[in-house]
């Protein structure tokens, strides 16, 4: 594969309701941010690629509402409707194609205009399940059930996720919830679905992320630490979670194993120095740990134990908090990107896991890990 | 020059209909990828990976993709993504297909666009495209834009209602010839058109698309796979891209200054000069019959203002230099998440010769087209080779 790096990237704060700015306004200010960093103007932008989702947004065509914030205008513009990792990589292909210099990728969430519980329903189709009432709550309950009493993972596991990722965001100064958690603070914290609790799950936040992207040529025209995207995976569960393996993310096995093929990694847990992971529940991250091959099935509960995935750990996950700390709807796989992006870089400042040279990144569609993209990234 | 050339190497679409209350969405569009694979001769789990796309709010359905990617195309353990932009999905969904393959990402792709416009509400969905403190209470919705444009075009260059009328009869006596196309309406007439009831001036009922539901896949392949696969595929020459401003008060509302940018740039990176000598067939995106007026300008088929004079004079008529719109046109098929990547179904079909009776003799360049969001364009080139004409 011919090489693609990413040169900057920037970030609004994640808050909970930014009721001052415009989804168009809040996109502007990443973007602006970004010209200003690089000390390039939109001229040089070769093309840009956004991610949104129009039932978040309340707009059809929702990239219609950042046109003009991503400098679009006369050029041309494409948005996936998803996640924004998928738009990262629609962005790496453009540059590898060899069509474009440079590409912009931006993403977008304000999660507080919008009636979660009805925009997560709609995931489900109209017919079998839609009005059983399910939404991304719901079924990280039955997920997370299934998996606990097959694995024998306790509560206390689960709750550790939620202290580590949530102690993570105190440093890092974009995140949203910056309050430390106890273990009995989750225990305690009301139940939402069993056996999940309200700390169990992410806050809703509003926020941006841009990056540009290019390629091997230009890329020290913007900075001397660029990072280089080096394994790609993309691989989709089934649909209806009784058609899913609920116990393990069998897509996201199935994303890692490829993009550990292209980035030549033999022994994850050696080969990586940060994950950042699209958590959505904290036993989720368990699963992940499992899926992505840093520990066996059912053991992500004893790898949390051993303190793998702290910050001092053998892998540490999720130094930025984690969707558990800022949950930017489509934004995250964009924001876990640009995560690992300041990691390699060195320019996590107190969060920076010393000597951070490869990285990875998991992004993820619809409900439970069902559209799942796992990409690889080096330093020089 | 692309990394890797691109080549469509199977194509799928069902028959266009206002209704299909036989089947559910992901039948539906099941009956298009399945003939697509048939096209191409490939098994499920030859695909690579899929790309798929509708508008969430014309159905009412979020992260459509996880359903319809996984259930009605073979999706399951393959990467599935979902392209939207309006109008132009279908267009940017084949666009990201040649990205795809360009890149040397993936050596092959399915490429999908669906809609079933009956199960909700259009005009709703488009409506909340527009900002919701300055442009929904004004200019929103597709109609009132397009005939405000119409009206502005008709006034500053002179042309007459007869003139839009008889694109409406060019394309729908196309459609004729079209077994997918929706409105099947052989006998069509000028009078018939132009006594339509009035929508929204200038526009009457047949000088606007209909509502269609259906879908439309395509496979793509690179060099080595297309070689394995068939002797005829069809060679992407160029795509392109132009979007513009996200207010209809900061657009000039006539002239599609968009096609103009995006077709500059497609025809110097294929080489063509002179479009109506150049290319052989085009399928445009024509909503109404003014915009088919409208869009030929900007394309550079006829000077500013002589979009109603070219097809006067017959240029763009299946038997004239340049035909536009074969396949019928939006203004007899219009399955919107669709309805761009059926442009670019027809140009392949053309350059392939596939086209039947609709075929137009001896095509070596077509060109596709998306319109849709703000006024925006995407174009596609297809021909026999990948290579540039000059």
């Amino acid at each position: 594969m011919d090489k693609v790096a990413i040169v900057g990237c920037t970030q609004t704060k994640y808050e909970a309701e930014k009721i001052d700015l415009t989804i168009s306004e809040l996109v502007f200010e990443v973007v602006k941010k970004l010209h200003n960093e690089l000390g390039i103007i939109n001229d040089d932008v070769g093309c840009v690629i956004t991610s949104s989702n129009d039932f978040n947004d309340g707009r059809t065509i929702a990239n219609m509402a950042v046109q003009d914030a991503v400098g679009s205008v006369r050029k041309s513009e494409s948005r996936v409707s998803g996640d924004g990792a998928f738009a990262y990589v629609y962005g790496a292909m453009r540059i590898l194609s060899g069509e474009y210099d440079t590409v912009m990728v931006v993403s977008h969430g304000k999660c507080s205009e919008g009636n979660q519980f009805l925009i997560n329903n709609s995931i489900f189709d109209p017919f079998y399940q839609r009005h059983l009432g399910l939404d991304q709550i719901s079924s990280a309950g039955l997920m997370a059930n299934i998996y606990m009493t097959k694995y024998g993972i306790s509560e206390e596991h689960a709750a550790q996720v939620v202290v580590k990722n949530r102690k993570n965001a105190i440093n890092n100064p974009f995140a949203h919830l910056q309050k430390e958690v106890s273990i009995s603070d989750v225990l305690n914290s009301p139940m939402l679905a069993y056996p999940l609790k309200e700390l169990d799950f992410p806050p809703y936040s509003d926020g941006a992320v841009a990056m540009l992207l290019t390629n091997e040529q230009n890329a020290k025209k913007y900075t001397d630490t660029p990072v280089w995207l080096r394994g790609y995976g993309s691989c989709t569960d089934a649909y209806y979670l009784g058609h899913r393996t609920m116990t393990d993310l069998i897509g996201l096995e199935f994303a890692a194993k490829e993009a550990y093929k292209m980035a030549e990694i033999k022994n994850p847990v050696k080969d990586l120095d940060v994950a950042e992971v699209f958590e959505a529940f904290s036993t989720h991250e368990l699963m992940i740990y499992e899926a992505l091959g840093f520990c066996g099935k059912g053991e992500g509960g004893k790898f949390i134990d051993n303190g793998e995935t702290q910050m001092s750990g053998s892998i540490p996950i999720n130094p930025s908090g984690g969707v558990l700390s800022s949950n930017v709807g489509m934004a995250n796989g964009l924001v876990r990107v640009a995560e690992v992006v300041l990691q390699i870089m060195d320019r996590a400042e107190k969060r920076q896991i010393s000597d951070a040279k490869t990285g990875l990144v998991y992004g993820m569609n619809g409900i439970c890990s069902q559209g799942n993209c796992v990409l690889i990234f080096g330093g020089e | 020059m692309p990394k890797h050339d691109v080549a469509v190497v199977g194509i799928g679409q069902t028959k266009f209909r206002s209704k299909r209350r036989d089947v559910n969405i992901p039948e539906m569009i099941y009956e298009a990828v399945k003939m697509a694979l048939d096209d191409a001769q490939m098994e499920p789990k030859d695909v690579d990976a899929i790309l798929i796309g509708n508008m969430d709010h014309f159905e009412g359905i979020n992260f459509s993709e996880m359903w319809c990617g996984i259930d009605a195309t073979p999706g399951y353990l393959k990467p599935v993504v979902k392209i939207a932009t309006g109008g132009t999905t279908g267009s940017s969904l084949g666009i990201c297909g040649y990205y795809n393959i360009a890149s040397g990402i993936y050596k092959n792709v399915l490429v999908v666009g669906w809609e079933k416009l009956n199960e909700g509400g259009a005009t709703t969905g488009i409506i909340t495209a527009f900002d919701p403190v300055w442009e929904r209470p004004s200019l929103a919705g597709a109609l009132g834009p397009l005939a405000l444009m119409a009206n502005i075009y008709a006034a500053k260059y002179g042309i007459t209602s007869e003139q839009a009328a008889k694109v409406t009869v060019k394309n729908r006596s196309n459609a004729a010839n079209n077994p997918f196309a929706h409105l099947q309406m052989p006998n069509i007439t000028l009078e018939y058109v132009m006594n339509s009831q009035m929508i929204s001036y200038p526009l009457r009922l047949h000088d606007c698309c209909p509502q269609s539901e259906g879908a439309c896949a395509l496979i793509y392949a690179n060099e080595e796979e297309t070689k394995k696969i068939t002797d005829n595929p069809a060679w992407f020459k160029g795509v392109s891209t132009a979007h513009y401003y996200t207010f209809g008060t900061d657009d000039i509302m006539y002239d599609l200054p968009t096609a103009t940018i995006a077709s500059k740039k497609i025809y110097k990176k294929v080489g063509i000069q002179d479009p109506i000598k150049e290319l052989d067939v085009a399928e445009i995106y024509e909503p109404t019959s003014w915009s088919e007026l409208s869009w030929t300008e900007a394309l550079g088929f006829a000077e500013q203002g002589g979009g109603g004079k070219l097809l006067d004079e017959g240029i763009t008529q299946m038997s004239g230099e340049l035909p536009v719109n074969p396949s019928g046109g939006v203004l007899s098929t219009n399955p919107i998440g669709a309805t761009a990547l059926v442009r670019f179904a027809e140009a392949v079909i053309q350059v392939m010769g596939r086209g039947g009776k609709r075929q137009v003799p001896d095509v070596e360049t077509a060109l596709g087209m998306g319109f849709g969001g703000s006024l925006w364009t995407e174009l596609a080139i297809f021909g026999k080779d990948p290579n540039p004409l000059r």
